[in-house]
């Protein structure tokens, strides 16, 4: 994690205790400025509409916006990700269980992308999930040049931009399909990225009111040397893959299961045989071959870049050094 | 305060929902930003629309994707409308649709990076003259699967083309009430494959220069297993004696250069009135699941498989199989057309009926993942297919062939 992520989990803490929506709090809460009605419906074609910001280039939240961080983050080429989760007046999250927080009607999730550090930080693209009456609907924003306002992009784009090793990537900004490829369950829209499990306890608390049982359990990506060889893959995994790679999404017929709670080691890739991998394999058998990274099918297929190869399918133009090294570490230590 | 602003709009989409739906046609011709024109018209499509796309090549720099149902996407045929993923940079597909009632007609995909067009969770869809073309050949390099329907019901391909792919040129899988039919593979590892499915009709389609012509597979550690009634008939299987390109790894990596129509591990197959030529290794092959598994749920045994009266020419001439020489020696220059792997699983009798014209052998395996080391190869002596059988239900449905009447 860069000093920006360590800086953005002070302010998630310090703004958690003083904007968070929190019955507690009420009385000493600011005039709100966020459109429920532009969350609600229609297709706001601009991301000054919804009024999630009180400066969107500087990505102040407005009131009854709340910054939040994840314990493990998902890649994407190294983006900077700032994440925020709106409340309606008078609504309040709910937990249950590790798995994903529940938001009322009304609620949106924010997520700004950048790169570049300090004064060259460039903001490229602001997805936005909205819970709307008849469920989530995702939209994406890109960032003028002037970085002054964020525009509708349905069709997402590409875009140059410089990556934290120094690389010149094709960035891609996925259209509204795509977002439903990893945001898809069982044929809706659902969020991915907000489940306690990989959230801060001290935020729950703040932010929800509750810290329940499995929260807070998967490893800061920062302290992943400390964290145990598994529990740091396997997090990575579940945050980075499972959102396809689960009964009822994307890679279903995959038949590979790479969610935290999966306990079967066949379901998560051991031993298990590719189904429709094509060349995605690289001449290798199986998905996970225990003490061997180089002959396992997920090593290869996350060390690769090429469309039809390369894992993930989207969001990716770059391997991700560290998550590869977690990965291959921990299938290198597994018992032959 | 928030209920104020709720209760209009949801009054807004009650009568949106009940107003009458009027089709409209959007055009989208080649040229520069075709990539996000077609994919911004894929996307703003409302069901019963049609995207028409006029004649030229298409540069496509992503994959493509719709997720609205009842859209039909319209070409000016499949030598005219090319959409070209040459220079593709992302996406594990060409065309990816995730919405049901499509109709997909008259266009053509090349050199898409991995898959042609997939249709995951689609269900009622037509292909219907579109052609999938890795223009470069057989390849190692080629995408996996051309056409590929997956995890869908009623399916109809029907006169469409597809070559190259480096697994199976025409792939559904984890589907039902499927048919195949009017279509040519060529040039591909597998010609058609149907996998981990049900209730499927191969029909009337031209299989060459495969690796393997047709292949019906069910395979364990699959979210849906148990594979079969499939109807494979009247289909030219010719010349498949294409060498294995496919990358190691993948299942149809080990299928052998110059099989014709090959069974594994499914039940209720049915495989008559095909013309059999120049199938080297065997024309027709029913075999088990030769790996290791673990899936308790998992039968790795074909079960009532028929092979009906088929033209067949006399076998496998030269077959791809460990002691080639001693066994065509010891059969006469050529092994008989069906060739089975001997194991009976837990019926304890053959699963499979030949028609009393053709003649078969078997590698009398008497163990699931034994391989060739234990073969003791015998003519086949099985009986003779029983009455004929009910396909009520097989194939899709009749709605889906007079959409493209």
């Amino acid at each position: 994690m860069k000093p920006g992520g360590i800086l953005l989990a002070a302010a998630v803490l310090a703004l958690g205790g003083g904007i968070a929506v929190h019955p507690k709090r009420g009385a000493a809460e600011p005039v709100r400025t966020v459109s429920d009605a532009a969350i609600m419906d229609g297709l706001p074609r601009t991301l000054a509409e919804y009024g999630f910001f009180a400066d969107a280039p500087g990505q102040l939240p407005a009131a009854g916006v709340t910054p939040y961080r994840l314990n493990t983050p998902l890649y994407s080429d190294g983006a900077e990700k700032l994440r925020f989760v709106y409340l309606p007046q008078g609504q309040r999250l709910t937990a249950d269980g590790e798995g994903l927080l529940r938001f009322p009607v009304g609620s949106a999730l924010i997520k700004t992308f950048a790169f570049g550090e300090g004064a060259e930080r460039r903001l490229i693209e602001t997805r936005v999930l909205l819970h709307r009456a008849g469920g989530w609907e995702a939209q994406p924003y890109r960032w003028n040049d002037d970085q002054t306002e964020a525009e509708l992009a349905l069709v997402g784009g590409r875009t140059q931009v410089v990556t934290p090793e120094g690389q010149t990537i094709s960035y891609r900004i996925p259209n509204k399909n795509q977002c439903k490829e990893c945001h898809g369950l069982d044929g809706a829209v659902v969020p991915i990225g907000p489940k306690t499990r990989n959230m801060d306890a001290r935020w729950l608390d703040a932010v929800v009111g509750e810290v329940p049982a499995g929260a807070d359990t998967l490893p800061r990506w920062e302290d992943r040397a400390r964290a145990p060889d598994e529990a740091a893959a396997r997090a990575y995994l579940d945050v980075n893959c499972a959102h396809c790679h689960r009964p009822g999404a994307t890679a279903s017929n995959s038949g590979l299961d790479l969610r935290w709670e999966q306990r079967d080691p066949q379901a998560f890739g051991v031993l298990k045989r590719p189904v429709a991998a094509g060349r995605g394999s690289g001449g290798h058998e199986f998905g996970i071959v225990p003490g061997d990274p180089q002959a396992s099918i997920m090593v290869h297929r996350m060390a690769s870049t090429e469309p039809g190869v390369a894992m993930p399918e989207l969001g990716k133009a770059t391997v991700d050094r560290d998550g590869l090294g977690v990965v291959a570490r921990w299938i290198e230590g597994m018992a032959k | 305060m928030i209920r104020l602003m709720i209760r209009p709009t949801i009054a807004a989409i009650a009568l949106a929902s009940t107003a009458p739906v009027l089709a409209a046609t959007h055009t989208v011709a080649p040229g520069e930003d075709a990539q996000e024109r077609l994919q911004e018209a894929l996307i703003l499509a409302e069901p019963g629309d049609e995207i028409v796309l006029e004649a030229g090549r298409f540069a496509m720099a992503d994959g493509l994707s719709l997720d609205v149902d009842n859209v039909t996407i319209r070409g000016a045929g499949m030598h005219a409308s090319v959409l070209d993923f040459s220079q593709q940079q992302g996406s594990g597909e060409g065309l990816l649709v995730t919405s049901d009632g499509v109709t997909l007609r008259d266009f053509a995909v090349e050199n898409p990076k991995g898959d042609g067009i997939k249709s995951k969770g689609a269900d009622d869809i037509v292909y219907h003259a579109v052609r999938v073309t890795w223009t470069g050949g057989p390849k190692a390099t080629n995408g996996a699967y051309g056409l590929y329907p997956v995890e869908s019901t009623n399916i109809l391909i029907d006169g469409s083309e597809v070559s190259g792919a480096s697994d199976a040129g025409i792939y559904v899988g984890q589907s039902s009430r499927i048919t195949v039919r009017n279509s040519v593979a060529t040039d591909n590892v597998a010609g058609i494959e149907i996998e981990n499915s049900r209730d499927a009709i191969v029909e009337r389609n031209f299989v060459s220069r495969n690796t393997g012509g047709i292949l019906v597979f069910d395979l364990p550690n699959l979210p849906v297993m148990g594979g079969g009634n499939v109807l494979v008939r009247n289909n030219l299987v010719a010349g498949n004696t294409t060498a294995n390109f496919a990358p190691e790894g993948n299942i149809v990596a080990s299928v052998r250069r110059g099989t014709g129509i090959m069974v594994m591990a499914n039940e209720n197959v049915w495989i008559a009135q095909n013309l059999l030529y120049d199938n080297p290794t065997a024309p027709i092959m029913v075999i088990a699941y030769p790996l290791e598994f673990s899936d308790p749920q998992y039968n790795p045994y074909p079960r009532a498989v028929t092979v009906a009266w088929n033209q067949v020419d006399e076998g496998g001439k030269d077959p791809q199989i460990d002691g080639a020489e001693q066994l065509l020696v010891a059969f006469g220059g050529a092994l008989p057309p069906v060739m089975w792997d001997g194991l009976v699983g837990a019926a304890g009798a053959p699963p499979l009926a030949v028609h009393p014209e053709i003649a078969g052998w078997t590698l009398n395996l008497t163990e699931q993942g034994q391989g060739m080391a234990g073969a003791r190869p015998a003519p086949l002596a099985v009986g003779a297919p029983g009455g004929a059988i009910s396909t009520e239900g097989w194939g899709a449905g009749a709605e889906l062939a007079a959409r493209i009447k």
